[in-house]
């Protein structure tokens, strides 16, 4: 593979990582969110990165061009980005009701306030 | 926001052609980048930027809770008819064929139609959700 | 080297900057705001790589609805500061198994199939019939919108009745306004 290849890969993988640890480290829960989100993100950049075909064009109908980029991958992806936009605003308005019932969205306070009930 | 005069004006200037801008990438889809999903963010993000110049009541008054309700099952409803007037043809489920003259009318009718369907459902269900999280903060009554 | 393969290398390297800071920042604030910018990033970084739908989408809902969603978020919950973690023990168990993933992932990638090639195993079996197909079939010049709408709208039916149920989620959730006085309706 071409060193842009590697590359690639290498970052996608360290964006991965960098969102699943916001996710499992973070105490604040919009935090977490935003590293769910991180890692989202770097997911669809590796399907992206699968269906790119190099010296291709975007999947637009052309006379001249007879190579296009893998329209599937795309597809799968628009669908992502919907739902993931989805599972957010259900997060955070789960975050606001916590809030309002805990008084805080810090996940060791909330752990002790639940443990002692 | 009634001492930031730029803002205003900038922001009322640019509601229609945000819509404007909303509608073309639903209906030219086909032609190039666009669709109903991006279509109907652009078409929410309008609403946006007048809830945030003008508060929550006064763009709730142009688009009220229930009507947005209404069009967000709609659009639900309009994709799922489709598929069922396909089995009403004699097709299978979702295929446009049947639904014109030749195969290929069908396919166009019954792509403008799905996409038509996914944008109101996307900006009606976007709008919603931004007003209930405007909203939760607002205390009861009349308060501007 | 050509000038687009060095704006793909210094764009990555931007993202993975971005997200070093989101994680290291501890105003939440901050945090929503840096991910914006790494929404919108991403979005160029698709357009690089011609996904200009999915570039359309990406800076549309996640530089605008996401980010906008949790700053209203922010409004109603308060800017607090992360707290840190008080427990070093406890900070070192995630950075493990992190890096242990990530190391895992990277060993992998010497199998993946070439970058960019023509003729690896995602453009071989489906994919030509959609590109080719598709004119005589369908006719719609946006091949994306042709899968989308017509050989997978099952799929797409699927994630209109997704974000139809989440918009219903949130409005049994936050949808009423908030009393301060009664406290009995949780």
């Amino acid at each position: 593979m071409s060193g842009l290849g590697i590359w690639n890969y290498v970052i996608i993988i360290f964006l991965m990582m960098t969102g699943l640890y916001m996710v499992i480290s973070s105490s604040n829960l919009v935090k977490k969110l935003i590293g769910l989100n991180v890692f989202q993100t770097s997911v669809f950049f590796m399907y992206i990165s699968f269906g790119y075909i190099t010296g291709g064009s975007g999947p637009l109908y052309n006379e001249n061009v007879v190579l296009y980029a893998n329209p599937l991958t795309h597809v799968l992806i628009l669908t992502a980005i919907v739902v993931g936009v989805a599972t957010t605003a259900v997060g955070l308005a789960l975050t606001i009701r916590i809030k309002e019932s805990f008084g805080t969205i810090e996940e060791d306070d909330l752990h002790k306030m639940d443990s002692s009930l | 926001m009634n001492d930031h005069v730029i803002l205003r004006v900038v922001g009322k200037f640019l509601i229609p052609y945000v819509m404007l801008f909303g509608l073309y990438v639903q209906f030219h889809g086909d032609f190039g980048p666009g669709g109903g999903f991006q279509a109907g963010v652009i078409f929410a993000s309008a609403f946006v930027i007048h809830t945030l110049l003008f508060g929550v009541r006064s763009t709730q008054k142009i688009a009220p809770q229930w009507i947005l309700q209404v069009v967000s099952s709609a659009g639900v409803l309009l994709y799922a008819g489709v598929g069922v007037a396909s089995l009403l043809l004699g097709a299978n489920y979702l295929d446009y064929d049947v639904l014109g003259a030749y195969p290929v009318a069908g396919q166009h009718l019954g792509i403008i139609l799905v996409e038509l369907g996914v944008g109101l459902t996307v900006a009606s269900t976007i709008m919603l959700m931004f007003f209930a999280f405007a909203a939760r903060g607002e205390p009861e009554g009349d308060a501007p | 080297m050509m000038p687009e393969q060095l704006i793909d290398i210094f764009l990555l390297v931007f993202l993975a900057v971005i997200s070093i800071a989101i994680v290291r920042i501890r105003d939440v604030f901050a945090a929503v705001m840096l991910f914006g910018i790494y929404s919108l990033v991403s979005a160029s970084l698709f357009m690089m790589l011609d996904a200009a739908d999915v570039g359309f989408t990406e800076a549309a809902v996640g530089a605008g609805i996401s980010t906008i969603l949790m700053l209203a978020t922010l409004g109603l919950v308060g800017r607090e500061k992360e707290k840190p973690l008080v427990k070093e023990r406890i900070k070192l168990l995630p950075l493990a198994i992190v890096l242990v993933t990530g190391a895992t992932l990277v060993y992998g990638i010497v199998d993946l199939p070439p970058f960019g090639a023509a003729d690896n195993p995602a453009q071989m079996h489906v994919a030509p019939r959609y590109v080719f197909e598709s004119m005589s079939e369908i006719d719609v010049p946006n091949f994306v919108t042709a899968v989308l709408a017509s050989y997978r709208g099952f799929d797409t039916l699927g994630e209109v009745v997704v974000i139809f149920t989440a918009g219903i989620g949130v409005l049994l959730l936050i949808g009423g306004r908030r009393r301060k006085e009664e406290s009995a309706d949780e």
